[in-house]
């Protein structure tokens, strides 16, 4: 970690301190709304992250990613709701259950050769085929949700994740931030190289050597695995899961967007996409109300027309442009 | 005569596979040719559901009538669409391709909530609980009619792609671009009239889906998610296989609702998806990549 600071220029090292303190400090200046904003904002970025070393490092495409997150969710709240086993020990076995699935996705995939846009179906199949059998499982509640019941008296018990939107927003911070090292670490190493070279050309990567199989195997684990402590937390701050909720397609649209907005295959890039929309969707909620525009997706027309300007403007993603704006030098990886 | 009912559900199934079909076969023309996977396709049919709905609404006029208009009017769509929009994201990374489309489905999802707001609107049609008596079974009026109008589309599609100049030059551009461009067809243009045909499929499916089932916008993703799994059970560029895979699809849909739960039924195409994926990804009639 001290050598991923040191191999920073000095800029960069002022810009990341500046937004680390201001992020640590958000809580004294502004109101609890903006908190909440500001959590999702970190959330999203934490699981964009996740997405964004599966596709943006080793190029392979899922639109299936809720399929984790879900799980990660699911196993931690049953732990908790039926055994009483807190998440700080049930997001081991969250993560161990997803990366099972993930690798039964990405054997599936890679083993017969499935891939590019066909790939993408075959996450998105895993993950809708995955709701619909939650929808019919007694023993996580059905399609009549699995909710985590309110303890006062557990309310500080923080390693179970049981507190306020401050605690929330802490964990949040933390895990976007282990999202960044992480990705900045992968980024720079062996594993990394090869997802990069892979990415780039299959073949050209296979004839050097490169075990594209375990390298696109690996892409899938890691980040089924970090997902699903994505899904831990959202099991957890939001209390109730709904499989039409938590696996549905649309969750797996909203998580890929940040990423591909803010630049895939950059470290920075699924940081700065969550910084645009999500304060965008919330935004617009206001300005829609405050225009007296009440009509159900109002905000979400505006949020699509807007995600189409982005992509024309910028397809290479906010991120490679704005580190330009801000003098910065993005390493190409 | 407990197969007769059995018998029943599979023509239902059938039947309501072949509307499918046709939507699907729209998917299938413009990922064929253009290459850009219309993440939006859903959401286009129940544009046309509620053409179709507010037509016959207000004016009183017939969706199977009123099909056609609809799908003249979604060709100069995705004309416009692909014209405009579409073709400068045409051979660009598959990611930048569905942020667009998705800001699209977006957009028109979310337009039909403000517009109708959330909930089903039933089409109650004349003759909608009418029925032949065929020997033991009842087959419903509006099924056979919305099955025969798809077939007869689909046949139509099929001898303009096979007989007309147009439909030639699209063929020769889905066979091979360079050369395409190389004997001086305009590429572009023809993109653009293929988007057009594809979503005139939507719209006319559409149109007819409004006589079997209630309009609603959160139909939409279903629906592209429908069409993806029929394109690629019954094989991608194969006009005869989104037909076949939308009857196959109809049919496991409708016994798997018959006979486990309703809930249940979309589990089973997305099961024969991952395994028609894995095991034979050409689909069941597609040609050779």
């Amino acid at each position: 970690m001290i050598e991923l600071w040191r191999g920073l220029e000095p800029r960069a090292r002022g810009l990341i301190a500046m937004l680390l303190v201001a992020l640590a400090a958000a809580p004294l200046a502004v109101d609890r709304y903006l908190i909440s904003v500001l959590t999702l904002v970190l959330y999203f970025a934490y699981v964009g992250q996740a997405w964004n070393l599966m596709m943006g490092y080793a190029g392979q495409l899922s639109l299936g990613h809720a399929l984790y997150v879900g799980l990660g969710a699911y196993v931690a709240a049953l732990l908790w709701v039926h055994f009483g086993i807190g998440p700080w020990l049930g997001v081991f076995a969250a993560v161990l259950l997803a990366m099972v699935f993930g690798a039964v996705v990405g054997w599936l995939g890679f083993r017969f050769g499935v891939e590019g846009v066909y790939f993408a179906l075959l996450t998105i199949a895993a993950a809708e085929f995955t709701r619909i059998a939650f929808d019919n499982i007694g023993f996580t509640g059905g399609s009549g949700g699995l909710f985590l019941p309110y303890q006062q008296e557990r309310l500080g018990e923080w390693w179970n994740l049981r507190g306020g939107q401050l605690l929330f927003y802490y964990v949040a911070l933390a895990l976007a931030a282990a999202g960044v090292v992480v990705a900045a670490k992968l980024s720079r190493s062996r594993l990394g190289y090869q997802w990069l070279a892979v990415r780039e050309d299959e073949i050209a990567a296979r004839s050097l050597g490169i075990n594209a199989f375990r390298a696109k195997m690996t892409a899938v684990l890691v980040s089924s695995g970090m997902t699903a402590v994505g899904g831990v937390f959202y099991a957890f701050y939001y209390n109730n899961l709904f499989p039409a909720q938590v696996f549905d397609i649309e969750r797996s649209i909203e998580l890929i967007l940040g990423p591909i907005v803010g630049g895939l295959g950059t470290v920075f890039g699924p940081v700065v996409g969550a910084f645009i929309l999500t304060p965008l969707g919330e935004g617009l909620i206001a300005l829609t109300s405050r225009l007296g525009i009440d009509a159900p997706g109002a905000k979400a027309v505006f949020y699509g027309l807007t995600l189409i300007a982005i992509i024309c403007a910028r397809p290479n993603g906010v991120w490679p442009w704005l580190a330009r704006v801000l003098g910065l030098k993005e390493r190409s990886p | 005569m407990i197969w007769s009912i059995y018998l029943g559900v599979v023509v239902q199934g059938v039947l309501t596979g072949l509307v499918y079909g046709l939507m699907a076969l729209g998917l299938s023309v413009i990922f064929g040719v253009v290459r850009v996977v219309n993440f939006a396709h859903g959401e286009f049919a129940v544009v046309a559901m509620y053409a179709a709905f507010l037509l016959f609404h207000t004016l009183g006029l017939d969706p199977l009538v009123t099909m056609l208009p609809i799908a003249a009017t979604f060709f100069l769509v995705g004309f416009l669409l692909q014209a405009t929009l579409i073709n400068s994201f045409v051979g660009r990374s598959e990611h930048e391709q569905f942020i667009l489309l998705v800001g699209i489905a977006i957009v028109i999802l979310n337009g039909l909530l403000m517009l109708f707001g959330p909930d089903a609107r039933p089409a109650n049609l004349p003759y909608a609980f009418d029925s032949y008596a065929v020997g033991p079974l009842f087959i419903d009026k509006v099924r056979i009619y919305s099955a025969v109008a798809a077939l007869a589309i689909a046949a139509t599609l099929f001898c303009f792609f096979r007989y007309t100049a147009t439909g030639t030059a699209i063929r020769a551009c889905a066979d091979n671009l360079t050369g395409a461009a190389v004997v001086g067809l305009n590429v572009k243009r023809l993109y653009a009239i293929t988007f057009g045909v594809g979503l005139a499929c939507v719209g006319a499916a559409g149109a007819l889906m409004v006589t079997i089932a209630d309009a609603a916008p959160t139909l939409g993703p279903a629906y592209t998610l429908l069409a993806f799994i029929i394109v690629i059970v019954g094989g991608l560029g194969s006009m005869a296989g989104a037909l076949v895979g939308g009857v196959l699809i109809g049919v496991s849909e409708a016994l798997a609702g018959f006979i486990i739960q309703p809930s249940m039924k979309s589990m089973f195409s997305f099961a024969l998806l991952i395994a028609v994926l894995v095991l034979r990804p050409r689909g069941l009639l597609g040609r050779r990549a």
